[in-house]
């Protein structure tokens, strides 16, 4: 159903693709302040998606037209299938709040570069607002062609951002974040393809098709083999992207390479492109498949909680902490989703959002000292409360709702979490529960070593406090982060519906287990 | 009902003073925020007293009939069930209402007079400790009065995060006079605390697991207690493990970090690092209470009656040893806070001894009266260092107060003379060795008086002081049960017995030596002898609390004595039927017994040689006892101990780890499938070069070769074409006409 009775989505996905045009386009000296404009009424727009989000868990704001088509040729001798590849947007209650996610992450990125981007200005804006396209039609795409398309193209802005505004080793992470990616990709590409030939047969158009209605008809009726295998492809291109245990080695890399901007997109949305691909695509094809092979993902899923927490212990890197924080969070989404249940895959979902702010946050709050100091060696600070007190109370409340303090948002979702593990395996819960103790512990340890303590560096007693500008960036951010722990409602309830949906979807799977 | 509907105002009152101290320019103005913080407190206060005393029939009514009163909200909704935000206002949470905010808002005043308001010496970051401490009492209030454990959760942790904040409120400090610095000491309270949280965030998990619902009322039924006896929680079907205790145990987990038992205890000495007003509110009437009255609203789990369970055992013995323990600690420690944090820790093991004997009353009771006189001593103990510090001040011309403003306001300015000015320390002694104390009595009155009230309390001088009763009745129940041949034939009880009759000796004995080194005698320094009492915003504090230190014991007089005008078993009619709902019985006052007594008698004694062997002293006598004395004041190496067993070897893990993701293993392997994938491709193209490429090149070359040969027959010259012509035809000729 489509409320709006005007493609919203459409206009979403492509006025960003547009103002990239403009932007490049026109002088160089707009493009910040141009790509902005289109960043904040994209961001705007996208409002109304949560405005008009309706409580069902049918698909909302639906654009469903075919795109690239071959029928059958009557008069050739030989019968062809002909393909139906169509252009099918959509948004239910599990993509829901990742598109004014995207779009805030994406307008604060770019009103943060301008202080921090000298060089390039118009191709660097031209490729965040590319960035914002692709992701947004990641998150919206019901058509499984259409969504490679979005998910390939997510990657070349990105591989630019980082490998023409990034570190010194830029050229390494860049390469090595596209080709890893682009290597699970291939998996699910395959898939894709095979599941297209597959509709021809088992359903009832006739035709290859990739639409994921049409594909959720008729993937339980394939051989559990052939499901085992679809379902491993699709898992492995995730996993790659989440990233997931022990795949996640191009993270650290990618995100201390990249600019301040690239990793908050980074790890703001890109890492849920993962996530989301297991709740929207591979759980929901393969329901008994994913409820078979659910102990696998959640035993990697703890590994990489508690093991990325060790790891962020050792770093010296501020951005490094901040990247193995991530592999040790999103094992606590994917520990969510292979919960396989209610309150499992509510606190994954809402755990999305809430990393998405409290590391989009902490990745700028880096951003911001790194600008002043040109270096993010932990050794380096200590004492800043007493040179830059709104920067520190920033950084407090952050890096609290960061690690799970109940009253922001980042408890309610490690506690919805633990209870749908719990509910699912209490041994995972059990284990899972230590990354909380963890996380304290290299979360305090960043925060005691930058804050606190003398002020010693003598290069450090110059430092000025947050600029206004620096300020409004982060304010949206904190302020979700205490709403969203204050109200966990407003974002729970409209998600329901479709959850309960995923949850039914599981239970039929459950019902034709596949080993006996 | 008149109040109680209100309840809810409780925490928020001092949450508001929070957020508008940290959100609006009130900042700015010290006098408004301190104000604000302390009005807030005061309603709060005012309001708790008035449900305690208008509405307490009412309540105590509802909870005796087994409905107690408990609104509730609904909060966070996930399929079909959801969770809920209620209040709980029995008997224990009155209990809690009585004191804490009482407390609490002496502590405020107190604070002003600590942080020197109105002097030139006021602490730069005024504001902000009131912001947190408000923030801190909002916590301690929500934890008291909620009806929810997940509600009871949040404030519990939130009351961890102020902590961590205040312990470490003078975070440029670095370590002086061999204590922690208050980062570290920060990290420390937060991260032991949380191992604890965590296993209480596992027993709740456990506990919604089983019963459906975290709203008290409802989860602790007979019912469900009965049901989770029979169940067990199975591992992979291998083998079972009983819910109930797991439950009990892992809830008391949380109690052991909060309440700083063996052995989490680690944390709370090095806590001192925060300002003194702090250390009153962590160590009296807030957060250890917490963990005290944790235990207290489970105690169901732990079937506390009729000889109790297994469980209930693990939490006696750790109760006591706990006492006995930080006992021996605080008599060998030299800092005058120090002595007072390792006395928390015995006198929390004490109050977890009694619920673990199934005595609520009793713990309760001794949490009440020890949140009173133990406020009292730190505050006077703070107001000893005040004046200590005046005295170092007088002498040396800057004192830490200086240093804290120095930092914060001059910042760039004053940075050159830093580190010169830590070195300083050196140059003066440190205010809160009791060894450089002596003769303060003379010099701060008050000050000795109120401690000499808080010390006789604490060591529980008979009959007078609140501490006698609540200890009393902690023996009683332990003695009563030994005499029972309750829990394992009354061995239990008996080592608990023997252990806090042991503890209450050292006590009393560790109370005289602190009294005697600091207040006695002559005066051990110039700076002792410049020392001078403190301002009323703190003597008053004092003076109040020290009346409550006294009288808070007739809050519960035992069967068998009668004081006229006063209610024997106040306490214990108000909490009896707190859990009548799970254990289907009320608990049960002992009456009094002159044979326990004796023991506070004797007490008066171990205080009284404390005073007279180390009234003047200039050096320690128990020296004698050597490794074992070294042991003592070091803490039987518990630091060390943790240091060897758990800190290094997670930060070694963490490095190895690191390694291993990095250089060793993981990065490595996708390295090497990298410059596999490379090699082939330069493999590929050595190949493609050579062998795919020479094949196209050498038909190219024998295309070009035999081009060099053809090409010699064009000459150009029509003769030669006619000549080859002709040898054509006639070969063609040849071939046709053979």
């Amino acid at each position: 159903m489509n409320q709006l009775g005007f493609p919203l989505l459409s206009i979403l996905i492509f006025l960003p693709l547009l103002g990239a045009v403009v932007t490049s386009l026109l002088p160089w000296k707009y493009a910040s302040r141009l790509s902005l404009v289109f960043a904040v009424v994209n961001f705007v727009l996208s409002l109304l998606v949560v405005g008009y989000f309706q409580r069902t868990a049918e698909f909302q704001f639906v654009e469903r037209v075919s795109w690239i088509t071959a029928f059958d040729n009557p008069d050739t001798p030989i019968p062809d299938p002909g393909f139906l590849i169509e252009y099918f947007l959509g948004v239910d209650g599990i993509s829901l709040w990742m598109i004014p996610l995207t779009t805030l992450l994406s307008a604060i990125a770019i009103w943060f570069s301008s202080d921090s981007i000298r060089e390039r200005e118009k191709e660097y804006y031209a490729f965040m607002l590319l960035l914002e396209t692709g992701m947004l039609g990641v998150f919206m795409a019901l058509d499984l062609f259409l969504f490679f398309v979005f998910w390939e193209a997510v990657l070349i802005p990105m591989y630019f951002l980082i490998g023409v505004w990034g570190g010194k080793n830029r050229i390494y992470a860049t390469i090595k974040f596209v080709l890893y990616t682009m290597a699970g990709s291939a998996f699910m590409l395959a898939a894709i393809m095979a599941l297209g030939i597959f509709s021809v047969n088992l359903g009832q158009s006739g035709t290859i098709g990739y639409a994921l209605d049409r594909l959720q008809d008729i993937t339980p009726q394939l051989p559990p083999q052939t499901q085992l295998l679809l379902f491993l492809a699709f898992a492995v291109a995730y996993a790659i992207k989440v990233p997931l245990f022990p795949f996640h080695t191009w993270l650290p890399d990618a995100h201390v390479q990249a600019p301040t901007a690239g990793s908050v997109i980074l790890a703001g949305i890109l890492l849920k492109m993962g996530t989301y691909g297991y709740l929207r695509f591979a759980v929901p094809l393969f329901p008994a498949v994913a409820l078979e092979l659910a102990p696998i993902f959640a035993t990697l899923a703890i590994i990489g909680i508690l093991y990325g927490a060790w790891v962020a212990y050792a770093q010296r890197d501020m951005k490094s902490l901040v990247a193995y924080s991530s592999v040790s969070h999103l094992g606590f989404v994917v520990l969510g989703i292979f919960s396989l249940n209610n309150q499992g895959l509510s606190g994954a979902i809402l755990q999305m959002v809430n990393h998405g702010l409290s590391t989009g946050a902490l990745f700028l709050l880096v951003g911001m000292i790194y600008e002043r100091r040109h270096t993010r060696d932990l050794e380096e600070f200590g004492g800043l409360w007493t040179r830059m007190p709104v920067f520190a109370a920033f950084f407090l409340i952050t890096m609290l709702a960061s690690v799970g303090l109940p009253g922001l948002n980042g408890f309610i979702g490690e506690f919805l979490t633990l209870i749908g593990a719990f509910a699912a395996n209490p041994w995972w819960a059990a284990f899972a529960t230590f990354g909380v103790v963890l996380a304290a512990v290299y979360m305090l340890h960043l925060f005691g070593k930058i804050m606190f303590g003398p002020l010693d560096n003598p290069e450090n007693r110059t430092l000025s406090d947050l600029t206004r500008k620096e300020i409004m960036i982060l304010v949206p951010l904190v302020a979700l982060m205490v709403l969203i722990g204050v109200a966990p409602n407003l974002l729970l309830d409209p998600m329901q519906p479709s959850v309960e949906a995923l949850v039914e979807v599981i239970q039929t799977g459950a019902a034709a287990r596949l080993i006996p | 009902m008149q109040y109680a509907q209100l309840a809810w105002l409780i925490p928020l009152f001092p949450l508001l003073a929070f957020a508008t101290i940290i959100l609006t320019p009130i900042k700015h103005n010290k006098m408004l925020s301190s104000g604000l913080a302390i009005l807030m407190m005061v309603f709060s206060w005012g309001l708790s007293w008035a449900i305690f005393f208008v509405d307490q029939k009412f309540l105590l009514h509802e909870m005796e009939a087994r409905h107690p009163y408990s609104p509730a909200i609904d909060w966070l909704p996930t399929g079909t069930t959801v969770f809920q935000m209620s209040l709980l206002i029995d008997g224990l949470a009155l209990a809690m209402l009585f004191m804490v905010p009482f407390v609490v808002t002496m502590i405020f005043i107190y604070s002003t007079g600590y942080h020197n308001l109105g002097t030139p010496n006021v602490e730069p970051r005024y504001s902000r400790f009131f912001a947190y401490v408000s923030l801190f009492a909002a916590g301690m209030l929500t934890l008291a009065i909620s009806g929810n454990m997940l509600l009871f959760f949040i404030a519990w942790e939130i009351m961890g995060l102020c902590s961590y904040l205040l312990i470490g409120f003078w975070f440029e400090k670095g370590d002086e006079f061999g204590r922690l610095s208050p980062r570290l000491s920060a990290l420390k309270a937060f991260l032991t605390t949380r191992v604890g949280d965590v296993l209480f965030f596992a027993g709740l998990m456990l506990l919604y697991a089983q019963v459906g619902t975290l709203n008290i009322h409802e989860a602790l039924t007979h019912e469900n207690i009965e049901a989770m006896k029979e169940a067990s929680f199975g591992i992979a079907g291998l083998f079972a493990v009983p819910v109930l205790p797991m439950i009990a145990l892992l809830i008391f987990g949380g109690a052991v970090g909060k309440s700083a038992q063996f052995p989490l205890h680690v944390w709370l000495p090095d806590a001192m690092a925060g300002p003194t007003p702090v250390s009153a509110m962590i160590h009296a009437a807030t957060m250890v209470a917490a963990g005290v009255f944790l235990v207290a609203r489970m105690l169901p789990l732990f079937e506390p009656l009729h000889g109790g369970s297994d469980h209930l055992m693990v939490v006696a013995l750790i109760g006591a040893f706990t006492a006995f323990y930080a006992s021996t600690i605080a008599v060998a420690q030299n800092d005058v806070k120090g002595v007072l944090a390792y006395s928390t820790i015995s006198q929390l093991g004490y109050m977890i001894a009694a619920l673990g004997l199934g005595g609520l009353v009793a713990g309760v009771f001794h949490m009440l009266t020890h949140a009173f006189f133990k406020a009292l001593l730190f505050m006077a103990s703070g107001s000893v260092i005040h004046g200590m510090e005046h005295g170092v001040h007088h002498l040396h011309g800057h004192g830490e107060h200086d240093e804290h403003k120095v930092h914060a306001e001059h910042g760039v300015a004053a940075e050159p003379k830093q580190h010169a000015h830590a070195d300083d320390h050196h140059g003066h002694i440190d205010p809160q060795n009791m060894w450089n104390m002596g003769g303060l009595q003379k010099h701060m009155p008050i000050t000795f008086w109120t401690f000499m009230i808080g010390g006789a309390a604490l060591a529980g001088f008979p009959f007078i002081t609140a501490g006698f009763w609540s200890k009393d009745e902690i023996l009683g129940e332990a003695f009563h049960l030994w005499q029972k041949g309750e829990m394992m034939g009354g061995l239990v009880p008996l080592i608990v017995f023997v252990l806090l009759t042991l503890t209450a000796f050292l006590t009393a004995f560790y109370t005289g030596r602190q009294l005697g080194l600091t207040f006695f005698g002559a005066e051990r320094t110039e700076e002792a002898k410049h020392a001078h009492e403190s301002p009323p915003a703190m003597t008053i504090p004092l003076i109040v609390l020290s009346i409550f230190a006294i009288l808070a014991g007739f809050a519960n007089i035992p069967e068998g004595i009668t004081i006229p005008g006063i209610p024997g078993h106040y306490l214990g009619h108000m909490l009896e039927n707190v859990h009548l709902a799970a254990n289907e019985e009320a608990y049960h006052g002992l009456p009094f017994d002159w044979r326990l007594a004796l023991i506070s008698v004797a007490g008066v004694g171990f205080m009284a040689l404390g005073i007279f062997a180390y009234r003047g002293r200039a050096s320690e006598p128990l020296k004698a006892l050597g490794p074992l004395w070294t042991a003592m004041e070091r803490k039987w190496y518990m630091d060390e101990i943790y240091q060897f067993l758990v800190i290094r070897p997670a930060v070694a893990f963490s490095q190895f780890l690191y390694k291993v993701d990095g250089s060793w293993l993981i990065d490595p392997m996708v390295n090497n499938v990298g410059k596999l994938g490379r090699n082939w491709g330069q493999a590929s193209a050595w190949v493609d070069r050579n062998l795919v490429d020479g094949t196209v090149n050498l038909v190219g070359i024998i295309a070009n070769e035999s081009s060099e040969g053809l090409k010699r027959l064009q000459t150009g010259r029509i003769q030669n074409y006619l000549v080859i012509l002709l040898g054509g035809l006639l070969f063609l000729a040849g071939l046709f006409f053979r």
